[in-house]
């Protein structure tokens, strides 16, 4: 792949009135933005024709920072306002940009249902395993163990895995990488921005002010050796046991598939109405 | 357009399938909704309806997602509406807040019912009438209209989702469990005798670079809704006039809050609504909402007929509140009386707008049963 500059990329889609952003030295969350926006170039998409939602937290303030329409939400709730924007007008391409408390926790049942529905989205959503904008308490991704201002001995529940919550839930396309696999994360994008339906690429992002601070890794560096670590990619955990893959995190393609998005859904479901009606043949 | 109801003549059907088919009239092509007593006869008529005239009919996950879902409908164009009641009703606050903040025009009835809590489902109530006008956190300003009729509950409807466009503002229908369940003879006009309000679109790329100023001077910007190529960011942060989240300047929420404040302030004489009975020469005043209206009306008579010079004042608008106005009363009545179905909410307006001119009494009644006219004759006599 041809990598523009990324100054290209900063003045064609970043509302430069908005800058400098909110993110701390060393957060993930520009990395994601910027794959995302190569991605859409990449592509050739219309700006005038996406709109990027969000609901609360530091990952959720990407879509103050782009130049598109973006609505910045009550906190968990994108996906909802995403539903009604997407029905009324489907020419709109929709990006829902979310951290992992938003989505999952606060969001959770809004997360389910879209992915249910097939609500034509395309989710981007950072995994810091913490709740970064309220400084680092746990998320309910958080691996056992790991700290946070509300688990200040370790996290003793089980965390959920998102991209396997969303392949189950019958996404049609579901990936997963760290910041730190570029090209994957782009191509991930690039695929999801393409289909009809629910699309969600997950990024293992570094928080080293939130997170990392609390768990003896400060620096960016010292959390991408972390995630190279604990991260598996899919064909390797194919071969590996349950013991062997116990804290460690999978990462790849999970599923690609060609359901019926929503929007078709609901055009079928006018014909079908209008026709039990004999409004139509 | 082809309608799947009869228009131009007069049908006999329930509250909630009036606020229906007031609301398709009106122009609603996005209903999203989750089942509640006594709301889900709206939703269930909007199920029928809207696939037909190629609007959308969804039902949510929940309450939070439903008006979660009307709100970005209408930033991508709709006009849209939900329903519910008391429970449903406290699940949206937190996203009625984001409604005000983000000058949304939405409709939400909500058909009340005996509360708190899950309450008494099937039975009307008058309890939510604060928490309609301040339910949400924040210094806030919205509208809220209270039909006593099923004919009511289709014009409010209508008036509802103009006023929402209007003055670019969340707009809640207060029923009640009577109201929606109850059937009456209704005019559905045809849609050519109808005025409907559309709301302010930007001219040009000047006036759409401020969705959150005043290019007009009314208080109210033009809506930029989505995909028209303007980019619009909307937050529910507090936000200069370009949109652009602005949270630790304390002049920037000032003249958004005032400005939100004001739009519906300077506009009270559009947006109040009122009736009155028997007031010119009346010595006592009762004064009432929604359902209660009914039995206030048959009481004024029954105390005329007893020589009792009694007048009702009915509030079509509950908010924003005419304060002014019943001052005027206090000072014109010796004593006014409030009959309404919860512990005292209506009365709390009431007697703060009397100004201490005159004696307020509550004539509270819950549990599930209207007023009988008698009930307020009587505390009336005394
Ligand atoms: C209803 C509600 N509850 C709580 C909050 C406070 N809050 C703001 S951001 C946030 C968590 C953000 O964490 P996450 O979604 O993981 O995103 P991150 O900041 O890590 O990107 C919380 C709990 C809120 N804004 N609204
Ligand atoms: S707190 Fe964490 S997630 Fe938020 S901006 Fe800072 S590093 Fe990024």
């Amino acid at each position: 792949m041809y990598l523009k500059s990324a100054y290209e990329i900063r003045e064609k889609y970043l509302r430069k009135d908005m800058l400098p952003t909110i993110f701390c030295p060393g957060c993930g969350i520009g990395s994601v933005l910027q794959f995302t926006l190569r991605a859409i170039d990449d592509l050739g998409l219309n700006q005038d024709e996406i709109v990027w939602v969000s609901g609360i937290g530091c990952s959720s303030r990407v879509p103050g920072f782009v130049n598109f329409d973006g609505l910045h939400t009550t906190h968990g709730r994108a996906l909802a306002f995403a539903t009604g924007i997407k029905l009324t007008n489907p020419n709109l391409k929709i990006i829902a940009f979310m951290g992992d408390g938003d989505a999952a926790a606060i969001g959770g049942n809004h997360l389910i249902h879209a992915i249910r529905r097939n609500l034509d989205v395309t989710v981007i959503l950072i995994n810091n395993f913490t709740y970064g904008m309220t400084g680092g308490q746990v998320a309910p991704t958080a691996l056992k163990g790991l700290k946070g201002t509300t688990a200040p001995y370790g996290q003793f529940e089980n965390p959920f895995d998102i991209a396997q919550l969303a392949v189950s839930a019958g996404a049609n396309y579901v990936a997963r990488w760290t910041v730190f696999n570029y090209l994957q994360g782009i191509n991930s994008i690039k695929k999801a921005l393409q289909k009809e339906g629910f699309t969600l690429v997950e990024f293992l992002s570094p928080c080293p002010i939130s997170f990392g601070r609390r768990n003896r890794m400060k620096t960016a560096p010292e959390l991408i050796r972390w995630y190279q670590k604990i991260t598996v990619p899919l064909a390797k955990a194919k071969k590996m046991s349950p013991e062997e893959l116990e804290g460690k995190i999978v990462i790849g393609e999970f599923v690609d598939r060609d359901r019926p998005g929503l929007v078709r859904e609901y055009r079928e479901y006018i014909k079908r109405a209008k026709k039990m009606m004999g409004w139509e043949e | 357009m082809r309608y799947p109801f009869p228009v131009g003549k007069a049908d006999f059907i329930q509250g909630d399938e009036a606020i229906a088919r007031a609301a398709i009239l009106a122009g609603c092509r996005f209903y999203a909704g989750y089942p509640i007593t006594p709301a889900s006869e709206i939703f269930e008529a909007m199920a029928l309806y809207m696939p037909l005239v190629d609007g959308v009919s969804i039902q949510m996950e929940d309450e939070i997602a439903s008006i979660a879902a009307i709100i970005g409908a209408s930033w991508a164009g709709a006009k849209a509406m939900t329903a519910t009641s008391g429970p449903g009703f406290s699940l949206m606050q937190e996203n009625l807040g984001y409604a005000v903040m983000t000058e949304t025009p939405i409709v939400v009835v909500n058909m009340m019912r005996g509360g708190p809590s899950t309450g008494q489902p099937t039975f009307p109530a008058q309890g939510d009438i604060m928490q309609a006008i301040w339910g949400t956190h924040g210094d806030h300003m919205l509208i809220v209209l209270s039909p006593s009729t099923v004919q009511e509950a289709f014009d409010f409807t209508i008036r509802a989702f103009n006023l929402a466009e209007k003055y670019r503002t969340p707009v809640v229908l207060l029923g009640d469990a009577e109201l929606a369940h109850m059937r009456e003879r209704v005019y559905i006009p045809n849609p050519d005798e109808i005025e409907i309000v559309n709301r302010k679109l930007p001219q040009n790329e000047e006036e759409a670079k401020f969705p959150f100023g005043d290019p007009h001077g009314d208080g109210v910007p033009p809506m930029p809704i989505f995909g028209k190529g303007y980019r619009t960011y909307v937050t529910g942060l507090t936000h200069d006039e370009h949109g652009r989240p602005r949270t630790v300047e304390p002049e920037v929420q000032q003249r958004l809050i005032g400005r939100i404040y004001k739009k519906i302030l300077d506009n009270k004489d559009d947006i109040i609504s009122y009736e009155k009975f028997e007031l010119d020469d009346a010595e006592v005043a009762i004064v009432s909402t929604g359902i209660v209206s009914r039995s206030a009306i048959r009481a004024v008579k029954l105390l005329r007929e007893k020589g009792v010079k009694a007048g009702l004042l009915k509030l079509n608008t509950i908010w924003p509140f005419d304060f002014d106005m019943i001052e005027e009363l206090a000072e014109q009545v010796k004593k006014i009386f409030v009959p309404e179905m919860n512990m005292g909410q209506l009365y709390h307006l009431v007697k703060e707008g009397t100004n201490g001119k005159a004696e307020v009494e509550l004539i509270s009644k819950i549990g599930g049963e209207v007023h009988t006219p008698m009930e307020i004759v009587e505390r009336v006599v005394g």
